[in-house]
């Protein structure tokens, strides 16, 4: 299956300000291959696929792609010699059309009319329907990573990088994916392939690297290793899968009827007569593909959208029109999925943070004035019980990292004492030992009487926390169902189905 | 034909001269903005391209070497705008308001010596007997060549922008400078290029105003001319057409409160004057109100500043 070597990475290191991303980093891969690249968030994956596009100059060592030494000074460069990358987040255009954004990953693109027939035609071949002519804003997830994919497909790549391309795919869609790009292998592409979902990388990969703070731990096949044992060399700790307690459950503490808001998203996703309900003691979690609805549900559970009074319930009193603070009040607290900007503010310390949004619950206020002692020990509390690593909490949260102020800001919530618990992306880059720190808190929090609402696109999450599982589709919610007995084709066909995708009739 | 005491050829000639400098300086922060940096230092760049393009046109006689050196000279302040925001990272907005500021002073220092000159005069493009056609022949072919070039500035700032790739990757830019950046275009340079484009076109503008529309130095000269010139940009929604088009409206009603006040209208002056202003703030309340930034077809990337490490 594998042909003869296409690009060998040797002893590559890169280092910024105060960080070695890469150190002495070599792999090889070969015409044909899948290969893994494996690693929690910081790892240095990022880093080094951003070498190889020509991204970021290494600081030292060399690559060799066939047999030709190989330092691209600029994309360009490495996409005139075959390398293609398909990029996790940041490389579409949402306000531009199809075509056009095809037209900006290409080193000399035909006319606008011809690579508008191209694009059709390759798009078939591979079963990624795509109409040149709309505009990205509109597409849903899984075909704004068509558009990516078949970007790179018209130039007709020898590698092909792909940055983690499932996150945002319902499975049945991950499934055509996956024969897309096993058909490409067979035709000789050779595929470097990101991801922190293994059971995939089990199923899809020949080889894999696998990288911790910079450097090569280990190698593997994966079809040879068990998950969890791809887990704990990524992590080089042993990992316990979080405990929970078959608890019955209590009265309803949040009840959801005919919730229907206008987002104020620009490119957003209408709520369409929403309804559920959660008891104490239960966790809901709600699925979907990136886009149907996960952040105007967000914003109309926590307040920051007002709906019809009637339209949220706590604990029996309608609150559907109350802002975030009488929300809060009542007992619900609320986790948005952006951490920098929504769920905290960048340039404030962790301090003033922690009062943002306990200020409510805690009483961190005296006739007016803010107690900055009570405050204080509210922050230090968190930082401690969640284990956020920081010089201390008088930083401010943009210094910290993805992980560490993730931490912050869920632990932040669920300090609270909340009677109504709702998360959006828990553990959205976070590498894994946290993840599994904060799954267990949430079930914690659950344990002890709280409604939890768990919004996540990682499916393995929702399987593994929640209780009652429903999916979010263009706006409307699918009706509950208990996780247990539930499959994934169940759960695909919740999530949307394939969005029209079909298997590739691409035949040599 | 007369209405009261207004001739409307002549009023339509005027409006057309009057339109020119807000023209150019819209259509060069349209270039900008598409790429994502909003210079609100048109009021300043006019300015001193007017007395750049003054003192260039008075010291060398030529009129068309009058209007290169207002270019260069509002291109060189749009320069110090492109080093603070683009490579120090400032604050575009707070800088955009220092270059206005910093342009009104440094004009009037640079114009001391020339107020009550006459400039050399920039002749009407000759087109002969189309210049005798009765009506249109006033309002259409007696009028110099930059008035023409404007709107050949704007019907190339169309195309670029529609049609090919440097267009397309501005607007790209524009949009998401950080998909820009991973695909491997120069975002720096992009927005740098685009900022001194946007300079040379006010610098236009606004010798037009001191070497035609005017013509002659005061202190002050633009008198605001650059803030309509930004307002028009988000009145157009960042299409170039649409710039010209608001462009002919507001200069109208500029020249039509002139003439109304020479006319002896019964409405106080002060009230005509502000009209422009008014209908400006009008219209931005009335375009953005109720919808998103979206609708508005704004650059997604607008006022933020990039840099590479993120």
């Amino acid at each position: 299956m594998t042909g003869k070597l296409l690009l060998s990475v040797e002893g590559v290191t890169k280092a910024y300000p105060g960080v070695v991303a890469n150190s002495d980093v070599s792999f090889q891969i070969s015409e044909g291959e899948v290969h893994a690249l494996l690693g929690e968030n910081g790892a240095g994956k990022s880093t080094l696929v951003k070498m190889i596009y020509g991204l970021v100059k290494p600081d030292s060592g060399r690559m060799v792609l066939r047999g030709q030494a190989y330092a691209p000074g600029k994309p360009g460069q490495a996409r005139a010699l075959g390398v293609a990358m398909v990029f996790q987040h940041f490389s579409l255009f949402e306000a531009l059309n199809v075509a056009e954004n095809v037209a900006l990953g290409m080193e000399n693109p035909p006319p606008m009319k011809a690579l508008a027939g191209r694009i059709k035609a390759v798009s078939e071949e591979y079963g990624l329907p795509l109409d040149p002519a709309r505009m990205v804003g509109d597409l849903s997830a899984g075909e704004r990573q068509r558009v990516e994919i078949v970007r790179c497909l018209l130039q007709d790549p020898k590698l092909l990088i792909m940055d983690e391309p499932t996150s945002v795919l319902t499975p049945q869609e991950v499934e055509i994916l996956f024969k897309t790009l096993r058909q490409l292998a067979s035709e000789g592409t050779a595929i470097l392939y990101i991801s922190h979902k293994l059971e995939e990388i089990r199923s899809l990969c020949d080889e894999a690297t696998i990288l911790r703070r910079g450097k090569v731990v280990a190698t593997c096949t994966p079809r040879e290793r068990t998950a969890r044992e791809m887990a704990e060399l990524m992590v080089g700790a042993v990992l316990t899968p979080p405990a929970r307690a078959g608890k019955a459950k209590g009265e309803v503490a949040l009840e959801v009827t005919g919730l229907s808001v206008a987002s104020p998203i620009p490119f957003g996703t209408s709520l369409k007569n929403v309804g559920f309900t959660v008891r104490k003691g239960e966790v809901l979690g709600i699925a979907g593909v990136a886009g149907n609805g996960q952040d105007e549900l967000l914003l109309a559970l926590s307040g920051e959208l007002k709906a019809a009074p009637e339209a949220v319930r706590i604990d029996g009193v309608a609150m559907g029109g109350k802002g975030p603070n009488d929300r809060r009040r009542a007992g619900l607290v609320a986790a948005p999925e952006e951490r920098l900007g929504h769920a905290a503010a960048p340039d404030m310390s962790l301090v003033e943070n922690a009062l943002l949004s306990g200020v409510v619950r805690k009483g961190l206020t005296k006739r007016g004035f803010i107690d900055w002692a009570a405050t204080e020990t509210f922050a230090a509390g968190i930082v401690k019980d969640f284990d956020v690593r920081t010089p201390g909490t008088h930083v401010a949260a943009r210094a910290l990292s993805g992980g560490n102020l993730q931490k912050f800001v869920v632990g932040r919530e669920l300090s609270q004492t909340p009677t109504v618990i709702v998360i959006n992306q828990p553990t959205w880059g976070v590498d894994a030992a946290a993840a599994a720190a904060i799954r267990q808190a949430i079930l914690d929090r659950a344990a002890g009487g709280a409604a939890v609402v768990v919004i996540s696109q990682d499916l393995d999450e929702l399987l593994e926390i929640a209780d009652n599982f429903a999916a979010l589709n263009g706006g409307r919610l699918t009706p509950t169902r208990p996780v247990q007995g539930l499959t994934v084709d169940e759960i695909g066909l919740m999530m949307g189905g394939t969005h029209g995708m079909e298997v590739a009739h691409h035949g040599h | 034909m007369m209405f009261g005491s207004i001739d409307p050829a002549l009023l339509l000639a005027s409006v057309i001269v009057a339109s020119v400098p807000i023209i150019l300086a819209a259509i060069g922060e349209l270039v900008v903005e598409k790429a994502g940096v909003l210079n609100l230092g048109v009021e300043g760049m006019m300015i001193m391209g007017a007395i750049c393009g003054f003192v260039a046109a008075v010291e060398t006689g030529s009129p068309v070497l009058g209007f290169v050196g207002g270019a260069l000279g509002a291109a060189a302040l749009a320069l110090v705008f492109a080093l603070l925001t683009q490579y120090l990272l400032t604050n575009q907005v707070a800088t955009g308001l220092a270059l206005t500021l910093f342009g009104l002073g440094l004009s009037s220092l640079i114009g001391q010596g020339y107020v009550g000159i006459k400039p050399p005069v920039t002749e009407d493009v000759p087109f002969g007997p189309l210049a005798d056609i009765p009506f249109f022949g006033r309002v259409l072919f007696s009028h110099d060549w930059v008035a023409y070039l404007s709107v050949a500035v704007v019907a190339a700032v169309w195309w670029v922008l529609r049609s090919t790739r440097a267009g397309l990757v501005l607007r790209a830019v524009g949009e998401s400078h950080d998909a820009a950046h991973a695909l491997g275009y120069k975002v720096t340079r992009i927005r740098v290029l685009a900022i001194l484009f946007g300079g040379a076109m006010a610098g236009l503008g606004g010798a037009y105003i001191s070497l035609v529309r005017v013509p002659q130095w005061t202190d002050g000269i633009t008198a605001g001319a650059g803030w309509i010139a930004l307002a028009i940009v988000v009145f157009a929604s960042w299409k170039p057409w649409r710039v010209l088009l608001g462009a002919y409206l507001f200069g109208g009603i500029t020249v039509l409160q002139l003439n109304l006040q020479a006319a002896g209208s019964a409405i106080p002056v002060e009230y005509l004057s502000m009209a422009p202003y008014l209908i400006t703030i009008l219209v931005l309340v009335i375009m953005s109100s109720g919808r998103g930034k979206a609708s508005l077809n704004a650059p997604a990337s607008l006022g933020q500043n990039f840099h590479a490490s993120r």
